[in-house]
């Protein structure tokens, strides 16, 4: 589904990402983790190119990014993403942020599309929001409005980027509630989060970045118990130690 | 302590605070509660009466209000002299439109200020106003012009006072409007060549006054023309305002744009949108929502500066003013006359103000509440 072959990518002097190899198949649920400026949102952001990368393949559905806006563009139909501030559009209704897209990318029509959106926003357990703005919400509760969003174009992939570390940890819960629910539904997803618990519930595999390189990547039992490198087991000493 | 709390409250509220009807407690605690206050007081008093008794005794009271001569306004006794804006208002308002047929500005004057009220109305924010405001300016454009069913053909040099000026104005800010949105984008655009053009121009215009630029429009256009070809001195005018506001307005929008967080844009893009379907969608509704207080500060100098086409001969509101004070019978009346300027402008400018501050109110209602939790 998705396939990242030596990717390489430069910030100026500074080597963000160093020979990134990494296949995500079908259905498959990878948690990326590490430690900041490791570049893991950098990395999930390739895959819908809100990053570009210098050197290396990116596949994904069988399409390589390029500097080729239609190919940029039919990535992007197929690839959903959640960010870590929401991104929300606040001059909107929520159903008209659910709805946006799929009228205007899709073409569907609008009532196709609200009722398309009633089903999502039931999903994410607010259907009683429809009519507010943003701003009138929770943010765990604009967290679930954002997945909706992306879930509305029918995305074959999900990418988060962090998307609970923006929440009071109160609301942390529902999100996760949503998002495990979405991984049994059989998603190919791929998340950067801290929320170790999320990677043991459902994780094939997780994947354990530092300094721009892959360092570790096994399911999440081998990984929480038995990490194989230093820094690995650092990271969790100190994620977990607490 | 309870007790203690209750006990201070009337200090708290003041007797000064307390809603009455008595204007001598009202007087006492809110003129002349404190030393400071009191003096205040009094300075203000004492201007009043130095100066807006006089000017009201002098607009009011002592002002001639019809003499067809003049005559009456040269007595020593003698106050403002309206009479002069009895005499000369037609020519005021249309300049040197055939007196017989300046119904025809009157009514097309009217027809401006309908479409303005009109969009003005956020139900009437439809499709629809789009063909209404076609419509206005095609009847706009027959009542100016004539030439057709039976009305005498009238050329646009002898348009002039308000219509010209909302002439002016109207499409000079419908036109420049849409102009600067391109430019504004095109300054923010990741294609050098763009880019270079948008700043190029956006700084080559904002760096001549618009007295050059009507100069240039005027006399030395002309020059470049191939022989035989001729612009309408109005129409040049136009479009020299038009390029001159666009410049201005291209900055105010531009920074609307950089207030958009870039958490926006990515959204937009992620969802697949095209970089036209989200400008149009989703960046520029909140850029310009954002920019209106410093967009209609810029229509309100622009509305004024349309007055700056006297320097190239066309007779707008101030023009046909200063003109009606050469008359032998009316010399010496400037002020009179530039007061009337004054409203006559300041109605347009305040009612502008006043709609961009209702507009921000609406339409920021849902927003405010966003902004003040934020996404953190």
């Amino acid at each position: 589904m998705i396939e990242l072959s030596r990717v390489n990518k430069w910030y100026g002097d500074f080597h963000v990402l160093k020979d990134i190899d990494i296949k995500v198949s079908k259905g498959e649920k990878v948690v990326v983790c590490g430690p900041s400026g490791s570049g893991k949102s950098t990395m999930i952001r390739l895959i819908n190119r809100l990053e570009t990368h210098q050197s290396g393949r990116i596949v994904v559905d069988g399409i390589e990014l390029s500097d080729d806006l239609k190919a940029v563009d039919a990535i992007r139909r197929e690839v959903g993403m959640v960010f870590q501030s929401f991104n929300l559009f606040p001059h909107l209704t929520v159903m008209e942020n659910l709805t946006l897209a799929p009228i205007w990318v899709r073409k569907m029509p609008k009532r196709a599309a609200e009722e398309h959106a009633a089903h999502f926003l039931e999903r994410v357990r607010i259907p009683e929001q429809a009519d507010k703005y943003p701003g009138q919400l929770s943010g765990g509760q604009q967290q679930r409005v954002a997945i909706a969003r992306a879930l509305c174009m029918r995305p074959k992939v999900m990418l988060f980027d962090e998307p609970t570390s923006a929440l009071d940890p109160e609301m942390i819960k529902e999100v996760l509630d949503v998002m495990i629910e979405l991984a049994r539904e059989g998603m190919t997803m791929v998340c950067v989060t801290h929320e170790m618990g999320f990677a043991k519930t459902v994780a094939d595999r997780v994947v354990f970045m530092d300094q721009g390189e892959i360092v570790e990547a096994a399911p999440p039992e081998s990984f929480f118990e038995a990490p194989e490198t230093d820094r690995a087991k650092l990271f969790l000493s100190q994620i977990l130690g607490h | 302590m309870t007790g203690t709390t209750t006990g201070s409250d009337p200090i708290i509220t003041g007797p000064g605070q307390k809603k009455g009807s008595d204007p001598v407690a009202w007087a006492r605690a809110n003129l002349f509660s404190s030393w400071g206050n009191t003096l205040t007081t009094l300075v203000i008093a004492a201007l009043l009466w130095k100066l807006a008794l006089p000017f009201l005794d002098w607009a009011l009271v002592k002002a001639v209000w019809w003499s067809p001569d003049g005559s009456s306004c040269r007595k020593p006794e003698a106050g403002a002299c309206w009479a002069l804006i009895a005499d000369k208002h037609r020519f005021m308002l249309f300049g040197t439109y055939p007196f017989d047929a300046q119904w025809r500005p009157a009514l097309a004057s009217l027809t401006f200020v309908a479409l303005y009220v009109l969009s003005a109305i956020r139900a009437c924010w439809r499709p629809w106003l789009a063909l209404v405001w076609l419509a206005g300016l095609a009847a706009i454009g027959v009542l100016m012009w004539g030439g057709v069913f039976g009305l005498v053909f009238v050329e646009n040099e002898r348009w002039g006072g308000l219509a010209l000026t909302l002439l002016l104005a109207t499409f000079g800010i419908a036109l420049a409007f849409p102009l600067s949105i391109l430019l504004a984008l095109g300054r923010r655009s990741t294609m050098p060549v763009i880019r270079w053009l948008a700043i190029g121009y956006i700084e080559l215009i904002r760096g001549v006054p618009l007295i050059s630029l009507l100069f240039m429009a005027s006399v030395m256009l002309p020059l470049f023309l191939p022989e035989g070809v001729s612009i309408d001195k109005l129409l040049r005018a136009q479009i020299a305002m038009i390029l001159f506001a666009a410049a201005y307005l291209a900055e105010v929008v531009r920074g609307g744009l950089q207030a958009i967080p870039r958490g926006q844009y990515e959204a937009a893009q992620a969802l697949g949108l095209s970089y036209w379907k989200m400008m149009g969608l989703i960046i520029l509704p909140q850029a310009l929502r954002i920019s209106i207080p410093p967009l209609v500060n810029t229509f309100i100098a622009f509305f004024k500066d349309t007055s700056l086409v006297l320097i190239i001969g066309l007779f707008d509101l101030l023009t046909t003013i200063k003109v009606s004070i050469t008359e032998p019978k009316w010399t010496g009346f400037g002020v009179e006359a530039y007061l009337f300027a004054s409203v006559v402008y300041f109605m347009f400018c305040f009612a502008m103000s006043r709609y961009s501050q209702a507009l921000e109110a609406s339409l920021g209602a849902a927003q405010s509440r966003t902004t003040g939790k934020g996404a953190a």
